[in-house]
C-alpha cells in the first residue's frame, strides 16, 4: 500500500467541520437547558449536551493518538464503521424484540405485567418504544451499515467525507436515545412511527442531510462507470424518507424551551399527511432500503448476477411511483373524502405487481444454484425473506380493498400483517446481511457455527408462523364479533367479550415472539464468536460454499 | 377548484403513471442499453479495492 | 484515464437520478393531498364545533402523552354495527381543531370518539385507577398515578397561542384568561363569575349552548390533578356537534 499518503498534521478538514458542528449543537443544548419551561425538556437538553460533550472528547482523544496515520486512507474501504454498524444493529434488534415481548405479555396477563406506580412501563408508552426500536433503531442501523458497505464496494471508492459518515452513525444513535428516553418520559407527538418531538426531528434532519451527502459524495467519486441498482434503491430510501420526515413533522413548538409542539395540519389533512408518511415509511424505509440489500447480498452470496437487470429497473421505477399513492388505504371509511380512498386502494392493488416482480427477480437469481438453499442456511434465510415479502405484499393489496378493510381494519389482522412483513421480510433479509457482513468484513472463512444458523432459521420461522396464524385468527374473530347480530337484531357481543376471545391467541403470539427472539439471541452469539475469530471444528461436511467466500478470497489486494 | 383538483388527481394520476411506465419500459428494453446493464449487473461480484487500477 | 474525463457526466448522472426520484415521489403526494387543503369542500358545515377549553386541551395532551391513541381509535366508521355501538359516524368537522388528529389505527380497546357523557365521572375515575376492578376481562393499563399528580398548567396560555398560530380560532380573551378558565372549569364552588365568563367565551365560539361542562371531575376538590383534565377531555369527546341540525344528505355534506 502507498506510504506516500499526504498528512498535513493535526485534524483533517472533515473532522474540524464535524467538531465545529457538534460545538454549535452543544451551545444550543445549553441554551435550551437554560430556558427550559418544562422539566422533561431540561432533562433532554442535558442528556443531549452530555452526549455531544463526550463525543467531542472522544474525537479529541482519537485525533491525539493518530500520529502519522491517515485515518481516511482513500485507497482503503471504510470497513470499521460498517463493523460498528453490525454491532449496533444487533444491540438495537435485541432491545426492540425484548420490548415487543414485554408488551405482548402485558396484553396477555395484564395483572402481572403492569405496575401501578410505574406509569412509564404502560403499554401506551412501550408500544412506540417497540415500534421505533425495531424499525428505526434495528432496521435503520442495518440500512446504515449495509448501505455504507454496498455503496463502497459497487463504486470502488471509500466513503465520502472522512469524519462525516461517523457523524451520521453516532448522530443517528443519539437520535435513537433521545427518541426512546422521550417515549418513556411521555414525550410524543402521537403520530405513529413519527412520535419524536420537534427537536429530535430537527436533529434527525441534520443527520439525514449528512447521510445523503455521504451517499451522493461516494457516488460522485466512484471509479465504476455505472451506478449499481442497489444504490438506486438506497438513494430513493434516503431522499424519500427525508421528504416524508420533513413534511409529516411540520409543527410549531410551544416555545424553544418546551418539549411540546402542535402539528401544522389538523384533522383530516393531518390524517392524510400522517398516513402518506406512515405507508411510505413502510414503502421506502422497510421496502426499498431492504430491497437494496436483496439486490446486493443475494447475488454476492450465491456468486451470480441478479436474474434480470432490466427487470430491476422496471421494478425500481414502478415501485417508487406506485407506493407514494397508496397511503389513503389506511383511512377507508373515515372522514377522508371517498375519492381519495378509492385512489389509494387502486394504487395499492397495482402495487402488487412491482412487488412480485422484485421478489421474482431476487428468487430467480438462484437459478442454477438451487442447491445453495439446502447447503447454505444464510441463503435460505434471504430467500425465505422474499417468500414472506411476497406473502405480505399480496396480503397488503387484499387488505386495502374497502370491503376487506371494513373487517380487517382496527383488528389484530393488521398487527399480523405488519409482522409477517417485519419479522419475515425485513428481519430475515437483515439477518442474512448481518451473517454475510460479519463473515466478510472480519475475513473469516466460515461463520463460527453453521448449525447455529440452522437453529436461528428454524426457531425464527416457527415463531413467525405462530405469530401470523394467531393474529389472523384473533383479528378475523374480533372483526366478525364486532359486527355480529343476535336473533333480535341487536349487537351480539359487548366489546370486552371480543377482548376476552383473543386471550389464547395472545398467548400463542407471545410464544411466537419468544421463539423469534431466541433465534436472534443465537445469531448474536454466533456473530460475536465469528468476529472474535472462533470456529467450531465439527462443522457439517456439507458446509455451505462459505469455505470459499467470494470476498475473503480476494481481499488481500496489496499482495 | 376542489372539484378540478380532485378530478385531476383521479384521471391525471393514472395517465401520468402510464406515461412514466412506458418511458421506463422503453429505457429498460432498449437494445443498445443491454451491454451497460450486463456490466452493471456484474458490479457486486467483483472484489477490488479502491486503490486498484 | 478515459473514465476520469467522463467524471463530470457521471456526477450529473447521480444528481439526475436523485432529481428523478424526488419528482417521482413528490408529484403523487402533491396531486393527492392538494385538493384536501380546500377546506370548505373537505369539512362539513356543522353547528357546535369550538376550540378546546384549556382544561380539555390539557387533558387531551395527557391522552397523547400516555399513548392512548395506540389502543383507542377516535373515528366511528359509517358501518351499521359501529354506528350502533359507538354512535353517529365521525365527521371531518369534528377533528378540525385537532393538532394532531387522534383517529388511531387499532382498537385494542373500544373507540372513544363519542365516549363523552356515556359513563359517569366516577366510572371513569375508578376505571382509570384500576380498569380490572370494573371490567375484570380488561387488558388496559392502570392510570392511578394521574389522580395523584397535580396538573402543570401555568404555561397553558402558551399552548393556546401556539395553537392559534397553526389555525385554531382562539380569541385574545381566551388566551389571556387561559389559566383562570382552566381553574374555573374544575372548581364549581369558588369561581362563579369566571365560570360565566368561561361559558360565555366558548359558547360563543361553538354557536350553541351546553358544550362546556363544569365540575370537579376527580372527586378531589382540593387540587387540580391530571385526572381532572383527562376526564374532562374524555367527557367532551364527540359531544360538540349538534346532530339534530346536521343534514347528511345535503349535497354540501357529501363527498
Amino acid at each position: 500500500m502507498s506510504t506516500t499518503t499526504l498528512r498535513k498534521g493535526g485534524m483533517d478538514t472533515s473532522t474540524v467541520i464535524v467538531a465545529t458542528m457538534l460545538g454549535i449543537f452543544a451551545i444550543l443544548a445549553v441554551f435550551i437547558a437554560g430556558n427550559a419551561t418544562d422539566r422533561l425538556m431540561g432533562i433532554h437538553a442535558t442528556v443531549f449536551f452530555a452526549a455531544v460533550a463526550a463525543w467531542l472528547l472522544g474525537i479529541g482523544l482519537w485525533a491525539g493518538k493518530l500520529g502519522d496515520r491517515d485515518p481516511f486512507d482513500q485507497t482503503k474501504y471504510e470497513d470499521t464503521l460498517v463493523k460498528f454498524g453490525i454491532f449496533t444493529s444487533m444491540f438495537w434488534g435485541i432491545a426492540g424484540f425484548l420490548v415487543g415481548i414485554v408488551i405482548a405479555l402485558q396484553l396477555t396477563w395484564p395483572n402481572i405485567f403492569y405496575f401501578e406506580q410505574w406509569g412509564f412501563t404502560n403499554f401506551g408508552r412501550l408500544r412506540p418504544l417497540h415500534t421505533s426500536a425495531v424499525i428505526f433503531a434495528f432496521g435503520g442501523n442495518v440500512l446504515l451499515a449495509t448501505s455504507f458497505h454496498v455503496v463502497q464496494r459497487t463504486t470502488r471508492a471509500r466513503l465520502f467525507g472522512g469524519m462525516l459518515p461517523w457523524f451520521v452513525f453516532w448522530g443517528y444513535q443519539l437520535f435513537i436515545v433521545i427518541a426512546a428516553t422521550g417515549y418513556l418520559m411521555g414525550i410524543t407527538q402521537s403520530k405513529e412511527y413519527a412520535e419524536p418531538e420537534w427537536y429530535a426531528d430537527l436533529w434527525l434532519t441534520v443527520v439525514w442531510v449528512a447521510y445523503l451527502l455521504v451517499f451522493l459524495g461516494t457516488l460522485w467519486k466512484r471509479k465504476e462507470p455505472h451506478i449499481y441498482v442497489a444504490n438506486w434503491f438506497y438513494l430513493s430510501f434516503i431522499v424519500t424518507i427525508a421528504m416524508l420526515h420533513i413534511v409529516n413533522n411540520l409543527s410549531l413548538p410551544v416555545s424553544l424551551g418546551s418539549s411540546k409542539s402542535y402539528q401544522l395540519f389538523a384533522g383530516v389533512q393531518d390524517a392524510l399527511t400522517q398516513w402518506w408518511y406512515g405507508h411510505n415509511a413502510v414503502g421506502f424505509f422497510l421496502t426499498t432500503g431492504f430491497l437494496a440489500i436483496m439486490y446486493y447480498f443475494i447475488p454476492k452470496r450465491v456468486e451470480r448476477p441478479v436474474y434480470s437487470y432490466r427487470l430491476s429497473i422496471v421494478h425500481f421505477w414502478s415501485l417508487i411511483f406506485i407506493y407514494i399513492w397508496a397511503g389513503p388505504h389506511h383511512l377507508h371509511y373515515t372522514a377522508l373524502p371517498q375519492w381519495a380512498q378509492t385512489l389509494g386502494m387502486t394504487f395499492s392493488i397495482m402495487l402488487w405487481m412491482p412487488s412480485w416482480g422484485g421478489m421474482i427477480n431476487g428468487v430467480m437469481t438462484l437459478s442454477g444454484a438451487w442447491d445453495k438453499l439446502r447447503t447454505d442456511p444464510v441463503v435460505r434465510m434471504m430467500i425465505v425473506s422474499l417468500a414472506f415479502y411476497g406473502m405480505s405484499t399480496f396480503e397488503g393489496p387484499l387488505m386495502s380493498v374497502r370491503a376487506v378493510n371494513s373487517l380487517s381494519h382496527y383488528t389484530e389482522w393488521g398487527i399480523g400483517h405488519v409482522h409477517s412483513g417485519a419479522l419475515g421480510w425485513v428481519g430475515f433479509i437483515s439477518f442474512g446481511a448481518l451473517y454475510c457482513l460479519t463473515q466478510w468484513l472480519w475475513k473469516r472463512k466460515s461463520l463460527y457455527s453453521v448449525a447455529l444458523v440452522e437453529w436461528h432459521f428454524w426457531l425464527a420461522t416457527i415463531g413467525i408462523v405462530f405469530y401470523m396464524v394467531s393474529m389472523w385468527f384473533a383479528g378475523i374473530t374480533e372483526g366478525l364479533m364486532w359486527r355480529a347480530y343476535n336473533e333480535f337484531g341487536f349487537l351480539e357481543y359487548s366489546f370486552v367479550e371480543t377482548v376476552e376471545a383473543k386471550h389464547i391467541s395472545y398467548i400463542i403470539r407471545m410464544a411466537g415472539g419468544l421463539l423469534y427472539f431466541s433465534g436472534a439471541a443465537i445469531m448474536v452469539y454466533n456473530l460475536v464468536r465469528t468476529a472474535i475469530g472462533h470456529e467450531r471444528i465439527n462443522q457439517p461436511a456439507s458446509a455451505p460454499s462459505v469455505s470459499s467466500p467470494p470476498a475473503a478470497a480476494s481481499l488481500q489486494p496489496a499482495e | 377548484m376542489y372539484e378540478k383538483l380532485s378530478h385531476f388527481a383521479q384521471t391525471g394520476g393514472l395517465i401520468y403513471f402510464f406515461a412514466i411506465f412506458a418511458v421506463v419500459l422503453a429505457y429498460a428494453l432498449w437494445p443498445r442499453n443491454q451491454k451497460r446493464f450486463d456490466e452493471a449487473a456484474q458490479l457486486p461480484l467483483q472484489d477490488r479495492e479502491p486503490g486498484d487500477e | 484515464m478515459g473514465l476520469m474525463n467522463n467524471h463530470g457526466v457521471l456526477e450529473r448522472h447521480s444528481l439526475l437520478l436523485t432529481i428523478g426520484i424526488l419528482i417521482t415521489v413528490s408529484i403523487g403526494g402533491i396531486i393527492q393531498m392538494a385538493p384536501l387543503f380546500y377546506m370548505e369542500n373537505t369539512i362539513e358545515k356543522v353547528e357546535g364545533m369550538r376550540p378546546y377549553t384549556p382544561l380539555e386541551l390539557a387533558g387531551r395532551n395527557i391522552y397523547i402523552r400516555e399513548g392512548c391513541y395506540v389502543c383507542h381509535s377516535q373515528m366511528v366508521r359509517p358501518l351499521r354495527d359501529e354506528v350502533e355501538r359507538y354512535g353517529h359516524y365521525s365527521l371531518a368537522a369534528e377533528s378540525m381543531y385537532d393538532h394532531p388528529f387522534q383517529w388511531g389505527s387499532k382498537r385494542t380497546g373500544p373507540d372513544l370518539a363519542r365516549v363523552g357523557g356515556k359513563y359517569s365521572d366516577e366510572w371513569h375515575l375508578d376505571h382509570l385507577i384500576d380498569p380490572r376492578a370494573l371490567v375484570p376481562e380488561s387488558i388496559m393499563p392502570p392510570y392511578a398515578f394521574l389522580a395523584e399528580k397535580s396538573l402543570d398548567y401555568e404555561n397553558i396560555a402558551q399552548d393556546l397561542k401556539a395553537l392559534r398560530m397553526v389555525g385554531v380560532d382562539y380569541t385574545d380573551e381566551m388566551i389571556e384568561n387561559a389559566v383562570i378558565d382552566l381553574e374555573a372549569q374544575v372548581d364549581p364552588d369558588i369561581y362563579f363569575d369566571e365560570q360565566d365568563a368561561l361559558v360565555a367565551r366558548y359558547t360563543e365560539a361553538a354557536g350553541r349552548e351546553g358544550t362546556v361542562q363544569i365540575r370537579d371531575f376527580d372527586r378531589d376538590p382540593d387540587r387540580i390533578t391530571e385526572m381532572d383534565a383527562l376526564i374532562a377531555y374524555l367527557q367532551m369527546t364527540g359531544t360538540l356537534v349538534d346532530f339534530s341540525t346536521y343534514e347528511a344528505e345535503d349535497l354540501m355534506n357529501r363527498r
